[in-house]
């Protein structure tokens, strides 16, 4: 698993990357109400709003991590926007990204790094 | 000053506990050069017997619209509202208090909002509404906004039945979003044209009904075009009365309702403030603007509610928020839901009912008038009539002898080459003998 | 002796129980209410009506035939319902109502009065315009007043809101650019600005970017200064300012605004804290709006009806929008179409006037004071402002130093190791018989409680508030944390789920959801 600065998280399986939000970006948001995930199909650059997770006074963007094609959006949280707290790094994954530069997913932090970089926050 | 408590010693006791020498002491942060040194060049205080004195010398310039014969409809209708009304809109715990941030001291508020949503659903025949928004005008152009947002597409047909004030406010907004709207020309009734301009980038089309000049018209085939090209149906109605008489616009497929409400509970005030009504399809709330209020529990398990998806709003999302709008139009809508519910269904179908048979005596008895064309063919309680006349003269003339007999059509859309076209409406206000002054008065004029 | 009477008891025998509950769930005199979907008897009606004929064969299929979906109330049961409502409200008129931003202050009944004059409630918009010239007189007036006030030239009266108002100014602000053929594609905002700034500018199209702010409270003029271009339409500045700050610079804000091309909008809803001590022209102001139901006193009425006139620069008015007010020959007449003289406006924001009810308050209001009770007003809110920042200042923290305007600002740095938050704070304050103070804004502070108390606060009752929050202070200092994470305990309700709230929205009552409800109470 990668992470970004932006507290979003993925994990590839072949060409294909999972994105989701950390459990501390889960935690700062506090109860989510609500995600709009991606439409399938659509294209996106690294670093576009991919998502957008909203709690109760607060909405963020979701940026993609990489640059691809979204293949797959997790429907689930449409109903259950509460696995985004319950298990933010499992189930309460935001979409799947066909990787356009596999490359790409070297420069971001892994988890050490990303503990690392919690830890001057 | 009656309105200012502190008096000399309070002041001066609390500029010792600041620890500021004087009052200016506390503005120096403002530039001395912009720091007036006294009073601007307005007239100085008055008591309440002076200021009643001279405001109710300009109120008493006015031809009051209960005074006499007044026929004037176009976007604004006179309606008994029930005493009762105004008294509860002027309880302190709803005048003066502020939008519902903290609900536990707000439950009044949300409550009637709550109970205000669930009315304006329920009239328009739409899964839910909102908490207001300024007035129908404003809740028109929002509309053609959120269906830009929905669909993301540039275009806006406009019928040729839709109010122009409506259709102006929609355009200033439609400039500065990018899109374009297509108006199409002023017709008595010809609503269903729209659909010849649905195209691929069509957001939205949006008609009246009953559109500017009375008609009334079954949008059901409008809303099955617009659906199969992917664009919203949006209707518009300027006379919520209306809805208790005639089919609702969500009955007849539309997406979003944007309605003005101040027929209900409110007065005419000279246009202002009135009460816009937007309701729309549950699917599209999200994309919604203005306050939303909701049910929820509170810790003890209690039944309240609470302003919610506020994250589509400005004081959250800021630059990406759904509209600008903050405050909105509270107390109006408190003055709708109460005449509502104090009118029920069975009393706005009796109110509804008069209104409808009101102006089919107006038009019957105009009808009667050498050279009057009543044009408009399926009305609510107002209906545009062609005269042998330019009607902004007409209407001068008839005033000169204390008749208000409509709203000339050019006084709305100067251009649109309809110079003879009055627009009248009737209501349960009207007395017969003010349609036979009017009628009595006409055939002077005119013959 | 005879006993005429049976004795009873006098005094209460003994202390309150906590945990006492009523049989029904009712509190004392405060009722539970039901909504008007949840009664018997949906065909009442509470307006005597005819039955007309209906006629309705010209309509054909058109009549409605399936059921509305209205309850109905006789009046004393719609009387009830309501007033029981409204005793679940706080307002103003029960104690000080002391949110920042919002300058709730008292409502003079003389305005609801004259607003409800006849002459005024009861004409139409498109009456000709003989027929109403006391109307547009009212309307000219209130002009002249707006006008005189804040120095400017001119004034479009029709915005309905604040919000609208930005909307206004932004719109006149784009449309001076296009007339130009400069298309301008920034508008720059402070951090601390009011979310309706970032939202209208976006809303006209613009690209928002934020000014930062320096360590005192005001605008970082450098900053200002660097992201200043000749693609920036406008800045948007709020003064005195969301902290409760006067900015010191504005002077050369505008200046710098100006030198690049740039119009100075100005939030003008603070204008209470200024009010005939400053005129917005004096320092540079191209585009003001004005909430007539914060600094002119129309009521705020649960959230509106207001009114944002925008007061606006000879450059800007021309492009104002329909109607404004004319005067002629004949007297004086509105100018309603975009078309000759008028050829330059943007166009209509609304359908008719604005919100003729708020102006007749407004000026009401306006009048009452005169030039020289407006100048008062102003003085006593800032001074009021500054007595609760020294009352309070010793044991909650502020952020910046010195003399505020119309607000005090306060963070929660304060309350650092007691656990308890600035909600939990605030909802205590409900408790103790106040409504809590804005919280969390401006974001530039962490924690912010921003306490307007407005001029028409007497002492006694800034003293009254003072001592609350001391003694609230206290008690969480002491670590008397539920007090405060279970508040409030005294109010209607209790705290609300706002996160069941926003997962499952039920914004309307259905049928349906009767029996569900009933198991909820």
């Amino acid at each position: 698993m990668r992470f970004t600065k932006d507290h979003e998280w993925i994990e590839v399986d072949g060409d294909v990357a999972t994105v989701g939000i950390t459990a501390y970006a889960a935690d700062q948001l506090g109860d989510v109400v609500f995600v709009e995930t991606p439409a399938v199909g659509k294209s996106v650059k690294k670093g576009d709003g991919l998502a957008v997770v909203e709690s109760v006074k607060a909405a963020s963007d979701v940026y993609a991590p990489v640059t691809g094609e979204v293949v797959d959006a997790n429907a689930a949280l449409s109903d259950t926007p509460e696995t985004v707290n319950q298990s933010p790094e499992g189930d309460g994954w935001f979409a799947k990204v066909k990787l356009a530069d596999p490359s790409e997913v070297d420069a971001l932090m892994d988890r050490d790094a990303y503990e690392a970089f919690l830890a001057t926050l | 000053m009656r309105y200012l408590p502190l008096t000399p010693d309070d002041r001066a006791r609390m500029l010792g506990v600041i620890g500021a020498a004087s009052v200016d002491a506390l503005f120096a942060d403002v530039p001395a050069s912009a720091r007036l040194a006294a009073p601007v060049d307005l007239p100085a205080h008055l008591g309440e017997l002076e200021v009643e004195r001279a405001l109710s010398a300009m109120a008493r310039k006015n031809r009051v619209a209960g005074e006499g014969p007044f026929f004037c409809g176009a976007g604004a209708y006179r309606h008994h509202v029930p005493a009762s009304v105004d008294h509860i809109i002027q309880r302190s715990e709803f005048l003066t208090s502020y939008t519902p941030y903290q609900p536990e001291i707000a439950q009044g508020t949300l409550q009637y909002l709550y109970e205000f949503q669930t009315q304006v659903a329920a009239l328009t025949g739409m899964e839910v509404a909102n908490a207001s928004m300024y007035d129908g005008s404003t809740a028109a152009a929002e509309a053609v906004m959120m269906a830009h947002r929905v669909t993301r597409r540039p275009r806006a047909v406009l019928s040729g039945g839709l109010h122009p004030h409506y259709a102006e406010a929609i355009a200033t907004l439609a400039h500065v979003a990018g899109v374009t709207v297509v108006r199409q020309d002023a017709a008595v009734d010809a609503e269903a044209d729209v659909v010849s301009a649905i195209d691929g980038e069509t957001a939205c089309v949006v008609v009246q009904t009953p559109n500017v000049f009375g008609t009334a018209t079954d949008v059901t085939a409008i809303a099955e075009a617009a659906h199969a090209a992917g664009a919203l149906l949006i209707v518009v109605t300027t006379e919520a009365v209306s809805l208790g008489l005639l089919k609702s616009p969500g009955e007849m497929g539309a997406d979003i309702v944007a309605a003005e409400g101040a027929s209900i509970g409110n007065g005419l005030n000279f246009g202002g403030p009135y009460v816009g009504l937007f309701a729309t399809r549950e699917k599209f709330i999200r994309q919604a603007p203005g306050r939303l209020t909701g049910e929820t529990l509170d810790a003890d398990g209690r039944r309240g509610f609470v302003l919610t998806l506020s994250t589509r709003e400005q004081h959250i999302r800021r630059e990406k928020a759904t509209s600008n709008i903050c405050t909105n139009s509270g107390l109006c809508a408190l003055a709708f839901t109460i005449h509502l519910s104090l009118l029920g269904e069975t009393g706005l179908r009796r109110l509804a009912a008069l209104n409808h048979a009101k102006v089919r005596r107006l038009a019957s008895a105009l009808g009667e008038v050498r050279g009057v064309q009543v044009l408009t063919r399926r009305f609510f309680n107002e209906i545009a009539v062609r005269l042998p006349a330019p009607a902004t003269e007409v209407v001068e003339t008839l005033a000169a002898r204390d008749i208000i007999a409509g709203v000339p059509f050019s006084r709305l859309a100067p251009a649109a080459g309809l110079d003879d076209v009055l627009l009248l409406a009737a209501t349960e206000t009207t007395a017969d003998g003010d349609i036979e002054a009017l009628t009595a008065a006409l055939k002077g004029v005119l013959a | 002796m005879s006993m005429l009477n049976v004795g009873r008891p006098s005094r209460p025998e003994a202390s309150g129980d906590a945990g006492f509950h009523s049989l029904t769930g009712g509190r004392g005199l405060l009722q539970d209410e039901a909504l008007i979907f949840e009664r018997d008897g949906w065909d009442k009606t509470g307006v005597d009506l005819p039955e007309a004929e209906l006629g309705a064969e010209d309509l054909g299929e058109l009549v409605r035939t399936a059921p509305i979906g209205l309850p109905g109330l006789s009046e004393p049961e719609a009387l009830r319902h309501y007033v029981r409502l409204s005793q679940k409200n706080h307002a103003i008129d029960l104690a000080i109502y002391p949110l920042g931003s919002c300058t709730m202050k008292h409502n003079p009944r003389l305005n609801e009065k004259m607003a409800r004059l006849p002459g005024f409630a009861d004409i139409h918009p498109l009456q000709p315009q003989s027929t109403v010239q006391g109307a547009l007189e009212l309307m000219d007036t209130l002009a002249h007043w707006l006008k005189t006030l804040t120095g400017m030239p001119a004034v479009a009266l029709s915005p309905k809101a604040g919000a609208h108002g930005e909307l206004c100014g932004l719109l006149a602000i784009r449309a001076a650019h296009e007339a130009r053929g400069d298309a301008r594609k920034r508008v720059l905002v402070p951090t601390s600005a009011h979310g309706t700034n970032p939202a209208t500018a976006a809303f006209v199209g613009y690209a928002v970017e934020e000014i930062a702010q320096t360590a005192d409270g005001r605008v970082d003029v450098a900053d200002l200064a660097a992201k200043l271009g000749p693609d920036v339409a406008a800045i948007m500045v709020t003064n005195p300012n969301t902290c409760g700050l006067f900015e010191r610079d504005i002077v050369e804000i505008a200046r710098l605004a100006h030198a690049a091309g740039a119009y100075f909008y100005c939030d003008g809803a603070n204008f209470n804290a200024i009010v005939g001590k400053v005129r917005p022209a004096d320092l540079g102001v191209d585009a003001m709006h004005i909430n007539l139901h914060k600094t002119f006193s129309t009521p705020h009425g649960g959230g509106g009806p207001g009114a944002g006139p925008v007061v606006l620069s000879a450059e800007l008015a021309r492009f104002a929008p329909t109607p404004w007010v004319l005067h002629g020959p004949q007297g004086l007449s509105l100018a309603e179409h975009a078309t000759g003289e008028a050829g330059a406006s943007f166009g209509r924001l609304c359908a008719f006037h604005g919100q003729m009810g708020m102006y007749v308050r407004a000026l009401s209001y306006m009048m009452s004071h005169g030039a020289d009770g407006l100048r008062q007003v102003a003085e006593d809110a800032v001074l009021n402002a500054n007595y609760v920042k020294a009352r309070l200042g010793g044991v909650m923290s502020a952020p910046f130093d010195g003399p505020c305007m119309h607000e005090a600002l306060f963070d929660d740095e304060w309350l650092d190791g007691t656990g308890v938050t600035t909600l939990d704070f605030a909802k205590a304050m409900i408790d103790e018989g106040f409504h809590p103070m804005t919280m969390y804004f401006p974001l530039v502070v962490h924690g912010a409680m921003l306490i307007e108390p407005t001029e028409t606060e007497p002492k006694a009752e800034l003293d009254r508030f003072c001592d609350a929050l001391l003694a609230l202070a206290a008690a969480a200092k002491a670590g008397e944390v539920d007090r405060f994470k279970a508040a409030p305990h005294l109010a209607p309700l209790r705290r609300l789920d706002e996160t069941l709230a926003a997962r499952k929205p039920r914004l309307r009552w259905r049928p349906q959801e009767a029996p569900a409800l009933a198991a909820a109470e």
